[in-house]
């Protein structure tokens, strides 16, 4: 029996649905029509962003928040161009992302027809790799293997370019089946003899740390991660991407080392005699000067990429493979060695004790991010997840906020993209409708996509937003504060304009603000409350406030600028 | 510094040859010559990479990363058989004539168009014989010269 005949666009949604997805985010347009057709009768949810980008970093907040694959879907030209921040940010973070978007009818292709772009030439460095269809009887195919692309490996971004012809080509649905692809065979399994020379190196080691970032998270590798460390007695970092692979508040978890970390993971790589790494990659946020990182260290270092092992800095045992089978690898090794760490853990926690994290908010004065974060913590639910910008704020984030499981902390680590937090947060919340979802966002960040504020009440997302407002790029400031003079050059964007609290009430989200220290409590008490629409809070800060400790770029580790004073150390 | 050759088996789809110079430039890594041409083996390509780097591991290890590449095999020099094709257009005139066509024809190319005043020479060959042709030529005017890229196999099996 010859089954009926569907058009490409009906193919993509039959492709979507049969690859069980079940929420897309996108913008449609002129090439991209005839796929929006279809969608209207399918039970997938499409979420109706206000710009492209917007609906690039849902789709990133839904896969970072699930671990599964975000899909995002454009038109040509400006919808395409439109999402090349979100595909290299995805690129970066190493985000499981699909986007399908339509391009000008074939023939018109290479015509610089309207709304056309070379979206696959634009997208070739943005991307794990793209697609141009040529016939709609590849669609299901593609589609298929794009997914495989994406999630399976190093995920990333995967983009499909479909002409306009080509939805609406009728031709006959035939089930997608993976078959091999002969330059795509991610390595899972870690060689046996890397894993033994690696448990060699951990039982010579008398100060180990494990050095672990996004790879643990996207491996779902965790709890293996929590054995390996506690059951070796083995200190922990986390790096942004990072964190919440290992639980904070655990002795064994010193948090995250590099230019804004505190000094104790910092130190305590430098101190190190044996740096385990695994799913990490020097990024040099961490490393700073690579010449003077670690120098005192031999290296391990595991990851499933194999371009990311010697790029920065050459191990002494590189292990490629899937995070969770090194971990089991290693803890089957190393089996009930005993390392005795005790003098190591004893230095770290003298270091902490000496070296705390610190903040000054005084009774009367201005509010300081940590401690409003703070405050903010006592009062949301453990399972929280927390979504910020870039920046100051994003830097206070990681520093004072406690995580305590994987995928509750999303932002844009590797790429720094302002104006990620609003609309990643909207799509985590798509992904988990019962959870608390806090995009934690800075003014300056926040004006790049706070359109999407209209997204969230419109498609009743009912996300909390808190808008810490110094009224300036706060980074900015203090970089031109240590390093330009205090000529503060372009970095001012005012307290005042716009008024955080009736721009959210136009967009139909209910808008709050916070000023005094004794508003805090019950702003965010009221701001929890409400759970029928997205709550703003516009937080005042102190412009003048600085994040340390500081490692300058392209310094050493060894000298962690601690505060203010500290400063005259450069 | 010396030269390596990396020999590029790839899928021969739509695009590849960009992508492959993409993420040269983009990882900013210097090649001397780059031939893509077909192989025995149907849907495959081959490219013959050259390049000085001191290290080609992380070049080799970036292209990998390429869903279009399938193997890169660096090419040991002492095993290795090159070539590489020449097409080199030079002046003459009555005087020079004799002399250009003996001296191409003694280094190993074939003449195969003379007019009055100019003469075309090909010449296939290892990459040193093709530059000794060049600076034997130069001398009597080269009009325009054009070198195919460096392709290049291993002697064993």
């Amino acid at each position: 029996m010859s089954e009926e005949k569907l058009s490409g666009a009906e193919l993509v949604v039959r492709s979507l649905e049969y690859m069980n997805i079940s929420t897309i985010f996108g913008l449609p347009g002129g090439a991209i029509l005839p796929a929006y057709d279809p969608l209207y009768d399918s039970p997938i949810r499409h979420i109706l962003a206000r710009h492209e980008q917007g609906s690039g970093h849902m789709a990133e907040g839904y896969a970072q928040a699930t671990g599964e694959l975000g899909v995002v879907i454009a038109t040509s030209g400006p919808g395409a161009t439109n999402l090349i921040t979100p595909l290299t940010n995805a690129l970066m973070d190493s985000t499981p992302l699909l986007a399908i978007t339509g391009q000008v009818a074939s023939e018109a292709i290479g015509n610089d027809a309207f709304q056309e772009a070379y979206t696959v030439g634009l997208t070739m460095a943005a991307t794990k790799h793209n697609y141009l269809i040529t016939s709609a009887e590849e669609i299901p195919q593609v589609l298929l293997e794009a997914k495989h692309i994406a999630t399976t490996g190093r995920p990333g971004p995967v983009l499909v370019d479909i002409p306009k012809d080509i939805l609406n080509q009728k031709v006959e649905w035939i089930e997608p089946k993976l078959i091999e692809m002969p330059g795509y065979k991610p390595t899972l399994e870690p060689n046996p003899k890397m894993i033994n020379q690696a448990a060699e190196l951990i039982k010579q080691s008398k100060k180990p740390i494990l050095y672990v970032g996004g790879g643990i998270i996207h491996s779902k590798a965790n709890q293996e991660l929590f054995e390996l460390a506690t059951k070796f007695k083995i200190p922990v970092v986390t790096t942004l991407m990072g964190r919440g692979a290992f639980p904070d508040g655990n002795e064994l978890c010193f948090e995250m080392p590099g230019m804004h970390g505190n000094y104790t993971a910092t130190t305590s790589i430098q101190k190190s005699d044996l740096l385990i790494a695994i799913g990490v990659r020097f990024d040099d946020r961490v490393t700073a000067n690579p010449k003077f990182f670690a120098q005192n260290a031999k290296v391990i270092h595991a990851d499933i990429d194999p371009a990311e092992i010697g790029k920065i800095r050459e191990p002494e045992v590189p292990i490629v493979g899937d995070a969770k089978s090194v971990i089991t690898g290693l803890i089957e090794k190393l089996a009930d060695t005993d390392l005795n760490t005790s003098d190591w853990l004893d230095e770290l926690n003298q270091m902490k004790k000496e070296y705390p994290l610190s903040y000054n908010q005084e009774e009367k004065g201005p509010l300081k991010v940590p401690f409003v974060l703070e405050e903010l913590q006592k009062l949301a639910d453990d399972d929280a997840i927390v979504v910020s910008g870039v920046g100051q704020h994003q830097m206070w984030i990681s520093q004072h906020w406690n995580f305590t499981s994987p995928n509750t902390w999303l932002n844009s680590g590797g790429l720094g993209t302002m104006g990620y937090s609003l609309p990643a947060a909207i799509g985590a919340k798509a992904a988990y409708p019962d959870r608390q979802i806090l995009a934690l966002d800075g003014d300056g960040c926040f004006q790049m996509t706070c359109q999407e504020l209209i997204t969230a009440s419109t498609e009743n997302i009912p996300i909390k937003i808190v808008v810490f407002n110094n009224g300036n790029h706060g980074m900015v400031r203090q970089w031109q504060k240590i390093f330009y003079k205090n000529r503060f050059s372009a970095s001012e964007l005012t307290h005042h304009t716009p008024d955080y609290v009736a721009l959210a009430e136009s967009m139909g989200a209910t808008g709050l603000r916070m000023i005094e220290k004794s508003d805090v409590k019950k702003v965010f008490e009221k701001m929890l409350e409400i759970d029928d629409k997205p709550v703003l809070v516009e937080c005042i800060v102190d412009p003048e406030d600085m994040v340390f400790p500081m490692v300058p770029a392209g310094g050493s580790n060894d000298v962690v600028i601690l505060n203010e004073d500290d400063l005259k150390k450069l | 510094m010396s030269e390596r050759i990396l020999s590029v088996l790839v899928e021969d789809k739509p695009g590849v040859l960009a992508r492959v110079a993409s993420t040269i430039s983009r990882r900013g890594f210097n090649i001397n010559s780059l031939a893509v041409g077909p192989t025995n083996i149907e849907g495959r390509s081959k490219m013959t990479i050259v390049t000085e780097l001191e290290s080609v591991e992380q070049v080799k290890k970036q292209l990998n990363k390429l869903i279009n590449v399938i193997k890169i095999v660096e090419l040991d020099p002492d095993n290795t058989i090159e070539s590489e094709v020449l097409l080199l257009k030079v002046s003459i005139n009555k005087d020079t004539q004799t002399s250009v066509i003996e001296k191409a024809s003694l280094s190993g190319a074939k003449s195969v168009d003379v007019g009055q005043d100019y003469a075309v020479f090909e010449m296939t060959g290892s990459s040193k014989d093709l530059d000794k042709l060049e600076n034997l030529l130069k001398p009597f005017g080269i009009i325009e010269m054009i070198r195919g890229g460096r392709i290049a196999i291993q002697t064993k099996l």
